[in-house]
């Protein structure tokens, strides 16, 4: 068994890889060899994989319904038997409501991952790649939502929209795109004169595919660091729009909704408002942690940034 | 650098305002492009939330013409644009007054406050970056590292939460929520001449040294939260600059020359690491602003988060756009003046 | 008794790849005369110069049986000790002036910052004296190079004003690292011919870092050839044309002559057997 682990290792730390596959397999190896050494992005990993677990198997792991009102049971303080982190206003369970929450997060920063980048993908690559008028007009563009303040413009965009969660990961989504297309265009534009790009163009390929098949290939790995780290704070935007009001609505166990309810018993009922901003905290210094980690690891140039 | 050539810096520097000046109108009519557009898909007529709903036909349709609400959609944005250009963002629905008017009035507040909370992020941030890497992986750079990730992680309102619970609740440390004790809001209004805004500079000036303390021991606690975010950003930023600038050859020629480290570092370096440092304190700067809205709503400090975020409460449109608008414009604003801070600090950006 | 004793000396860098060790054991002996390093990039040459002065910065680690300056052992000074000696026993000019003075200081502030910071002259002696020493260097117009910024200045100019910068203490060793591989080959000669012309009339040691075994041996007296961090050969600079070892001879081999054969220009032999 050893044997066979060790015969893995030497073959993905071979020097001189015989296949593609090899290299970069041996590549993948050697970037979690240099991250396991970074205690610090462990720690984020293990957050990170505490969340999904937390979310896959909330109805288990939680003692009570997230949901279901128990007025009798108002407001009690940590540590009661069979309601660790205590009861909100309602008599509900906040551990419970947590766990559920994080399903309600989970689901926000996920939809947020798969949008926002495409569309700054998409943005900066064709950008990029035609340059000169489409350039000029797509980056002016892009640079006129980078000068709005990125919770503010969400605020306006859920206040015209009405609030509620849909809404609320759309005005999330319609604000992070642009530094994905900052990135993509810088990424683009290195490899947009490669003679391997002019090859695929001279076997007829038209624009539509070699940015598709080429150009993205290309700019993923940058846009994958950067989508990362900011999901930490599109966590802290989806719980700020929470907080006012403006995202999930209740009875859903959003924790920024749920900190905005515990307001009330900030000075008496301390736990309410703090057990939930806790979970937030932790899940964002989790995907920090991560990201920080991999960028070390897959881009050493920017180390410590 | 000779003689012949002295015509021509000036031409360039007239040419390169021109261009700032240029992109700075674009991304302006950008901003107020982006906010007519959200402002028009309102679901709220603006007709009946003027006129109320009792209004006759005829006073609507007086009104839509007067709001030009039946010219074509272009012509609107022209005239939004030009009403904006001169200040104008409308009436808000809720006092009748100028949206302008009411910015003004609140704005100083939001100023007072992430000007101090800059102070300190600046103040504690840099010296703890340049810690940092001065001595990389120690224990030192680790806490540092981990500090700053702690603040980026932070949601703002729940450390503002935690905050007045810690130290107002429990400890009695600072004055609580607002930007003076109930007993002088009052005496601040008709006993100190207004000249900035700012509680703190009006106190001063007049004197009040007594309302000065009290305005202290409430803005201290939102400033030295937001300063801790602000911290985190610059510590982080500092340090990546500073590592840098460490590993560049003119610091062996001062470390040759025999210069003590600390006139390398914070001479040698430092003077390298203002140039980018410049923008990432000009945009902490804008963040604070925008971190604002939530900190403000915690703190009931009368700012411009706190006007939008009533205004985004009562339905009050003009009110939430006139803000964006202008939180807008400040952040470009600083844009601006890191640029020409950076071509002063950098001498190869002069030429 | 000699200006600098180096026995043993070793390089190394605690990298994530292991241990690379950039000078494996060099040993010299340096009195008030020219030494020439010689080896390709790599070999170690410009840490050998960066150890005396005990600049490397970790996580490279310095070690040597003995490294004694004017007698005060180099291995136990403390840093303030070793901060004694920059500048006015021990000086270095670097390769590119782009990268080697400071980018946001004016030219006279830099020139003038020993004199000041150290020697607490007024700014009225430190201007003088920074004056003079680009008048020793041949700048026509040294007052309006001192309101200059580095990147206001041609290569040659700024090489130039880095010599006077180093000299100005008068210094009794000066460490010369390529100090002319980054300019351009006209004006190499002038800024060549300067240095040297300095270095003969204040009778100082000079240790002459370069990959160009020619131009060592024009201005050195001996000749130290690296390779792989190790010594391969040392030979007084009038014997270079008897070089034995066939590194030497490589690197003499590989260079153009005017009025030589023109064949294609042999490549360098290499052996890793020479560094055991």
């Amino acid at each position: 068994m050893s044997t066979g682990m060790s015969q893995i290792t030497t073959w993905l730390r071979d020097p001189n890889p015989t296949s593609r596959r090899q290299a970069r397999l041996g590549q993948a190896f050697m970037a979690w060899l240099r991250m396991r050494r970074n205690p610090l992005a462990m720690v984020g990993l293990a957050i990170v994989a505490v969340l999904l677990v937390m979310a896959a198997f909330a109805p288990w792991l939680a003692p009570h319904d997230p949901i279901t009102q128990d007025l009798s049971n108002r407001l009690l303080p940590p540590l009661t038997p069979g309601h660790l982190l205590g009861t909100d206003d309602f008599g509900r369970d906040i551990l419970s409501r947590i766990l559920y929450g994080s399903r309600i997060t989970l689901f926000i920063i996920g939809l947020v991952a798969v949008t926002a980048p495409v569309f700054g993908l998409l943005v900066g690559t064709v950008a990029g790649y035609f340059g000169g008028w489409t350039d000029e007009i797509l980056m002016r563009i892009t640079d006129i939502f980078l000068a709005f303040p990125k919770l503010i413009l969400a605020l306006a965009l859920v206040a015209v929209l009405g609030p509620g969660m849909e809404n609320a990961i759309l005005a999330i989504a319609l604000t992070s795109w642009p530094p994905y297309a900052r990135v993509a265009r810088a990424e683009t534009l290195t490899v947009r004169t490669s003679d391997y790009i002019a090859a695929v163009r001279l076997q007829g390929a038209g624009p539509a595919r070699i940015i598709l098949g080429h150009v993205m290939p290309m700019c993923l790995p940058s846009v994958i660091i950067r989508v990362t780290l900011d999901m930490a704070g599109v966590i802290l935007i989806a719980a700020g729009l929470g907080f006012l009001g403006l995202g999930v609505q209740p009875p859903l166990p959003e924790w920024g909704a749920m900190i905005s309810a515990g307001r009330k018993y900030l000075f008496e009922q301390w736990w309410v408002a703090t057990m939930p901003g806790l979970a937030i905290f932790i899940v964002s210094l989790g995907f920090n942690l991560l990201g920080d980690g991999l960028r070390d690891v897959l881009d050493p140039r920017s180390a410590g940034r | 650098m000779s003689d012949t050539l002295a015509a021509s810096p000036l031409t360039r520097t007239v040419k390169r305002l021109i261009g700032v000046a240029a992109s700075l109108l674009f991304t302006f009519i950008g901003l107020l492009f982006v906010t007519f557009i959200i402002a028009r898909i309102v679901p709220i007529d603006p007709v009946l939330s003027i006129l109320g709903d009792r209004a006759t036909d005829a006073q609507i349709a007086a009104e839509r013409l007067r709001l030009g609400l039946d010219e074509p959609l272009w012509k609107q944005f022209g005239i939004y644009v030009w009403q904006a250009l001169q200040g104008d963002f409308g009436i808000s629905i809720r006092t009748r007054e100028p949206v302008i008017a009411e910015i003004a009035r609140f704005f100083p507040a939001t100023l007072e406050l992430a000007t101090l909370a800059t102070i300190f992020g600046v103040a504690l941030g840099v010296p703890a970056g340049v810690l940092a890497a001065t001595k990389p992986g120690s224990w030192a750079d680790q806490i540092v590292r981990l500090v700053g990730l702690m603040g980026y992680s932070m949601p703002v309102f729940w450390l503002g939460l935690m905050g007045l619970l810690l130290f107002y609740g429990v400890l009695g440390w600072v004055g609580g929520p607002g930007r003076l004790d109930a007993a002088y809001d009052m005496m601040f209004e008709f006993e100190v001449t207004q000249r900035s805004g700012m509680i703190l500079i009006d106190t001063a000036l007049a004197g009040r040294w007594d309302m000065f303390a009290n305005a202290i021991s409430h803005i201290i606690l939102p400033a030295g939260l937001l300063g801790y975010l602000s911290m985190a950003y610059i510590s982080r930023m500092t340090r990546s600059f500073m590592m840098n600038e460490l590993g560049q050859e003119y610091i062996t020629t001062a470390r040759v020359k025999g210069m003590p480290e600390r006139r390398v570092i914070w001479v040698h370096a430092m003077r390298n690491v203002m140039v980018p440092l410049i923008t990432v304190v000009a945009l902490s700067y804008a963040s604070l602003l925008e971190g604002a809205v939530l900190t403000e709503t915690i703190f009931g400090w009368p700012g411009l988060g706190s006007y939008i975020t009533d205004a985004l409460m009562a339905n009050n449109m003009p009110a939430v756009m006139g803000g964006t608008i202008v939180v807008g414009m400040v952040y470009i604003g600083l844009n601006l003046l890191s640029d020409i801070l950076y071509k002063l600090v950098d001498p190869r950006a002069r030429t | 008794m000699s200006l600098l004793s180096v026995k043993n000396l070793r390089v190394s860098f605690d990298t994530e790849a292991g241990l690379v060790e950039a000078v494996r054991g060099v040993s010299f002996e340096l009195g008030r005369e020219r030494l020439g390093i010689v080896g390709e990039s790599g070999s170690g040459k410009t840490m050998t110069g960066r150890a005396v002065l005990r600049l490397i910065r970790p996580p490279g680690r310095i070690e040597a049986d003995r490294m004694a300056f004017d007698g005060q052992d180099l291995m136990r000074a403390t840093e303030r000790e070793m901060r004694a000696l920059r500048g006015p026993r021990i000086a270095m000019v670097m390769q590119d002036p782009k990268y080697s003075l400071n980018p946001v200081m004016k030219v006279g502030a830099q020139l003038m910052e020993g004199l000041r910071q150290r020697d607490r002259l007024s700014r009225m002696e430190a201007h003088d004296k920074a004056i003079a020493a680009l008048e020793a260097v041949q700048i026509r117009d040294p007052g309006r190079v001192m309101e200059a910024y580095p990147h206001e200045l041609s290569g040659g100019m700024g090489q130039r004003v880095m010599i006077a910068m180093m000299l100005i203490p008068n210094p009794d060793l000066l460490i010369a690292d390529e100090p002319t591989s980054a300019l351009d080959v006209t004006v190499q000669a002038e800024v060549l011919a300067i240095l040297d012309g300095l270095v003969r009339n204040r009778g100082m040691g000079l240790i002459f870092i370069s990959h160009d075994l020619r131009l060592v041996a024009r201005f050195c007296d001996r000749v130290l050839v690296m390779y792989k961090g190790k010594v391969v050969e040392e030979l007084a600079a009038q014997d270079l044309m008897q070089a034995k070892h066939p590194y030497t001879q490589g690197l003499l081999n590989c260079l153009p002559r005017i009025g030589g054969p023109r064949q294609p220009l042999p490549g360098l032999d290499r052996n890793a057997d020479w560094a055991v």
